[in-house]
């Protein structure tokens, strides 16, 4: 059950440059759980002390926002993508 | 001058002035920092001396490294569109319908095409040009859109506009109409907002105005609460009521007032802060009725399609700043609304567009459920002209049409007076 993270540029300091890893997962929890094993200094960006991601991390599953959806529980079908943004002001 | 470096709001991690918006280390947003050394009160000199009246009269606390834009910049020698300097209005007649005291009305409608983005725009583009990016580009609800291709056509530089496909007519003709590439995208405001975050990593060439260049954007909305103080003779207003869409205005004026403020270029502290959003698209104002400190994103559905952010970016802080001045963060419906920009229009003489109609509701709520003491003085910043969003206001009111003959005038108005 492979699912595709893309990495925004900011991140890519923690991934040794790569734009998008390849990681196993049924939910966003267990792929991000993933991502971080093969990324051990991105959790320490995206997530704060308590495991919760930072106020100003969004995630989208194939362009949906996940709190419109089950938060970090979100099913992730095979060879979905989750895309890694900051939030942006503007208007 | 006075521009020292960019800084995290969450961890407090330092950066150069280039064209960053992210921590690296939190994901925090940038903002810029300044060091005014030992006699801050210089600044308010130069200001006093200046015979500039755009935005860049306030130069020490804008974000360039080559003082303002044009024939005298070491860096952007192009001076764009003149920005700010817009009135600050009396509303006694408005006042009075409310049973206020005092009411200030600052009418930024009067900028170069029409809107508060024109601030913002003016120190995005300058310091673009002397980062030498070449092209400007945003995601807007309209009125930044506006700003953009205009921006660009001053400058002669590329812009790039990137729309919800449902915005007003009027905002998208008011864009194309300067040569900007107008995208219009088959989503909501946050669907355009995230594409035009991952083309902007892509084109590291263009300058996202609110995106890679948010730090020095976001800088410019200041100049409203810095023109406020000034107007009003080096004082500060007791109270402040501005719309919420992402966060950002709201927040910058609160950072203008404080920062005179901290530096004792005035008397006294931030005002009560006042935030204002349509019910239709109210994740801020729902975020403040339930004691959040962060905002649950919504599917925004409002006439008030400028203020139609449903994850707005700056909404933990504008809670925060909300909070801390004992202010609130209000919600007004779509009648409410129509009904602002009626008053607004029919006490003042000015005519707003839809987010100036939530503002002025706001007062409205705010001034019937005596939440406004009797001595204040309130000022309510009105963001937009009520051209761009000339469909609300249809049906509002009746005109008379009548043959070409005396008689039939007489006629006329006898049975309106009667009625």
């Amino acid at each position: 059950m492979a699912v595709t993270v893309r990495i925004p540029t900011q991140l890519r300091a923690a991934t040794g440059g790569a734009s998008e890893a390849s990681v196993e997962g049924t939910t966003v929890a267990e792929v991000l759980d993933g991502l971080f094993a093969q990324f051990g200094e991105l959790r320490d960006r995206i997530a704060d002390e308590r495991g919760s991601l930072r106020r100003f991390v969004n995630l989208y599953i194939a362009g949906e926002d996940i709190r419109f959806l089950d938060g970090v529980q979100t099913a992730v079908p095979d060879g979905a993508e989750l895309t890694i943004l900051p939030a942006v002001a503007g208007g | 001058m006075a521009v020292d470096k960019l800084r995290c709001k969450e961890c407090g991690a330092s950066y150069a002035l280039a064209a960053l918006y992210v921590c690296e280390q939190c994901f925090g947003p940038l903002e810029a920092v300044y060091d005014h050394g030992e006699d801050p009160a210089a600044a308010k000199r130069r200001i006093q001396a200046s015979s500039r009246q755009d935005l860049w009269r306030y130069a020490d606390f804008l974000p360039l490294a080559g003082g303002p834009p044009g024939a005298g910049s070491r860096l952007a020698p192009r001076a764009g569109l003149p920005a700010g300097g817009t009135p600050l209005i009396r509303a006694d007649r408005l006042a009075e319908a409310l049973g206020l005291r005092e009411v200030w009305v600052k009418n930024d409608a009067a900028n170069p095409t029409h809107s508060f983005k024109d601030r913002v725009v003016a120190v995005a583009a300058a310091r673009a040009q002397e980062l030498g990016f070449a092209a400007l580009a945003c995601a807007s609800t309209g009125n930044l859109g506006n700003a953009v291709a205009a921006a660009g056509a001053a400058l002669g530089v590329p812009a790039y506009v990137f729309i919800p496909h449902d915005l007003e007519e009027q905002k998208v003709l008011a864009t194309g109409v300067y040569g900007a590439n107008v995208v219009s995208i088959r989503g909501n405001y946050d669907d355009v907002n995230r594409l035009c975050t991952e083309i902007s990593a892509e084109h590291d060439d263009w300058a996202f105005v609110n995106i890679n260049m948010r730090p020095y954007y976001s800088e410019g909305s200041k100049t409203v609460a810095f023109e406020i103080i000034e107007q009003l003779g080096w004082e500060l207003p007791d109270r402040c009521i501005a719309p919420i869409a992402s966060g950002s205005l709201f927040t910058k004026i609160h950072r203008g007032f404080g920062e005179w403020a901290e530096l004792g270029l005035v008397e006294g502290g931030p005002p009560i802060m006042n935030g204002a959003q349509a019910s239709g698209c109210a994740p801020v104002a729902n975020a403040f009725a339930s004691g959040a400190d962060f905002c649950q994103p919504v599917k925004p559905s409002t006439i008030a399609k400028s203020l139609a952010i449903g994850n707005p970016a700056d909404g933990p802080y504008a809670l925060d700043y909300a909070r801390a001045t004992g202010g609130t963060i209000e919600a007004v419906d779509d009648d409410q609304i129509r009904a602002g920009i009626r008053l607004l229009a029919e006490t003042t003489g000015v005519f707003t567009e839809t987010a100036g109609g939530v503002t002025v509701a706001v007062l409205s709520e705010l001034a019937r459920r005596g939440e406004i003491d009797a001595d204040e003085r309130v000022v309510i910043v009105i963001t937009g002209d009520g051209l761009k969003t000339l469909d609300v206001v249809r049906g509002t009111f009746d005109a008379i049409e009548i043959e070409p003959s005396y008689d039939a005038f007489v006629a006329a108005t006898s049975t309106t007076a009667a009625a």
